[in-house]
């Protein structure tokens, strides 16, 4: 959007997620952003989003504040909402034209939230649309290395980066880090308007692990032949436990809401590919002998 | 006596006061004790206490890091609450909490408060509560008289001013510049007419704070600020020469 604009942009990302997401950092650079990556923290979206807050407090006079998810202060999660809600309105349009009525369940990964948010809106209304958001496990509840906010007992009532919800804290407020094979769902908070949809009943919340991501991703692009992210593989996990109890007139939507090109090197690192390492050590040679 | 009185009968012995900061537990709550003892010794009229917070957003990198090494090293809010506890038992200057609203929330608003209040803390400085979501902090804070110190910034308009300055008592924390803490202020000619703008909004002492940190720029504030605060300068101090450069500095300020 900057680059269509012509707007100077500044992007504040993790440097934990710089490094294994380095293709998007790749393209950002190329489309012409100045990518900044911020060490504080745990090294994520959480520790961004604070740096970015910082910035714009800084610069307000010169410069807009563009969040990528349905958190923050208000009006933010409202706005991105708006923005995302395309997606249900496309999906829903498209459901009814090709499938003739509307999907018995409706899938979607869940970090902050946007993709979900975008695709739930076309739903809200139809009461007979269950709509599902999966959140990161992680290495499993059980180790405490998710970010699970919803669909287990971790999570409790906090306020911080200008919004509140459930929050992945100690006893004290302090939020603890998480941990996800997905850098989009590596997230300690949740959208607000998310966290009421749970509330009032209106989203089931469950979760899927790394390892059962990779299992899914490996399972769709070999049967479906598409590559989906790993953030967005996490609802295909889902949407593959729970298929098998539908009948054959059924549907369900998985929002698809990335590409998994940009988590080529964790895919690859995930399967230990052999021949992708030997190509990385000879492109590692060729350049060292520059 | 409550804050604002406390602050205007200090006020009506020196021409500007000083308000210190520091982040509790770091380095370590000996080193705390032994800042606080010289602030108080070289006239620090007002300490806030800052309870380490892991998402302190209005922080600069100074602060930011202290927070979150205190945090790291295992500090707890009880902790802090006893040090707090310990030091306005045997110092006869306001003492502030400084903190995220998260801290006060998680612990319970209103405990928080009654707590702060037996402890002998007088106010407190929440930079992510806007009025309009703190309507039990302030109800608590006005029932137990202590002072829930508001925030203006050179982006508030007169109106916002006035309405913040309805909710606020003991003084009116005026960041001096759009930004966070810890970094250079220029005291020209459109600070000049912020900080006129925040006394025509409010009959309450104004401190200045943000970029604070010579006897230059606490000069520049008298006669225009009731108090000026220093914050990352102390910080920063106590992390490049020890505890024992505190005194010194403070009593060259003014």
């Amino acid at each position: 959007m900057a680059a269509k604009f012509g707007f100077a942009c500044t992007i504040y990302m993790g440097a934990e997620d710089v490094h294994r997401q380095r293709p998007n950092v790749f393209w950002m650079e190329k489309l012409g952003a100045t990518v900044v990556p911020v060490t504080t923290g745990s090294k994520t979206l959480k520790d961004a989003i604070n740096e970015a807050f910082r910035d714009w407090v800084s610069n307000m006079d010169t410069t807009h504040y563009v969040m990528g998810t349905v958190c923050g202060p208000h009006p933010f999660p409202e706005m991105v909402a708006w923005f995302q809600s395309i997606i249900g309105k496309e999906a829903r349009q498209q459901i009814l034209k090709s499938f003739g009525r509307l999907p018995a369940r409706v899938y979607a990964c869940v970090g902050g939230g946007s993709n979900a948010m975008g695709i739930f809106q076309g739903f809200l209304d139809e009461k007979d649309v269950e709509l599902i958001g999966v959140e990161a496990g992680g290495k499993g509840i059980a180790t405490g290395k998710h970010a699970v906010r919803l669909a287990a007992q971790d999570a409790s009532p906090g306020v911080a980066q200008g919004y509140k919800t459930m929050f992945l804290q100690d006893s004290d407020g302090q939020m603890l880090d998480t941990h996800s094979v997905a850098a989009g769902l590596d997230y300690v908070g949740v959208s607000p308007i998310l966290t009421d949809l749970w509330e009032r009943g209106r989203v089931r919340f469950e979760a899927a692990t790394d390892q059962e991501v990779m299992a899914a991703l490996d399972l769709t692009i070999k049967k479906e032949g598409i590559i989906p992210a790993l953030e967005s593989t996490h609802a295909f996990v889902q949407a593959f436990k729970e298929a098998g109890s539908l009948s054959p007139d059924q549907a369900i939507i998985i929002n698809q809401s990335g590409r998994g090109d940009k988590d080529i090197f964790t895919i690859a690192h995930a399967f230990a590919d052999p021949s992708w390492k030997a190509f990385i050590r000879e492109k590692g040679a060729e350049y060292a002998a520059y | 006596m409550q804050l604002t009185d406390t602050i205007r009968a200090r006020k009506a012995q020196k021409d500007i006061l000083l308000m210190t900061h520091l982040v509790l537990g770091y380095p370590s709550f000996a080193v705390n004790r032994e800042v606080i003892g010289q602030m108080v010794e070289n006239g620090v009229d007002v300490i806030e206490l800052q309870i380490p917070f892991s998402e302190p957003v209005a922080d600069g990198p100074m602060i930011l890091k202290a927070n979150q090494e205190a945090i790291a090293s295992g500090v707890k809010v009880r902790e802090c609450l006893d040090f707090a506890a310990e030091m306005a038992a045997c110092h006869p200057i306001p003492f502030l909490f400084m903190t995220y609203y998260n801290i006060l929330f998680k612990y319970g608003v209103g405990d928080f408060i009654k707590k702060s209040k037996e402890i002998g803390i007088q106010g407190f400085i929440v930079p992510d509560l806007p009025p309009e979501e703190g309507e039990e902090y302030l109800r608590l804070c006005g029932e137990h008289g202590l002072a829930p110190i508001q925030i203006f910034a050179p982006t508030s308009s007169e109106e916002r001013m006035r309405t913040l300055a309805g909710h606020g008592q003991g003084f009116i924390y005026c960041v001096a510049r759009r930004g966070v803490t810890g970094s250079k202020t220029e005291f020209d000619r459109p600070f000049n007419d912020y900080l006129a703008r925040c006394r025509r909004a409010t009959e309450l002492p104004l401190a200045v704070g943000f970029g604070i940190s010579s006897r230059e720029d606490v000069a520049a504030l008298r006669g225009k600020a009731d108090l000026a605060v220093i914050g990352t300068a102390t910080i920063r101090l106590v992390e490049e020469q020890g505890p024992e450069a505190v005194g010194p500095f403070l009593a060259g300020l003014r």
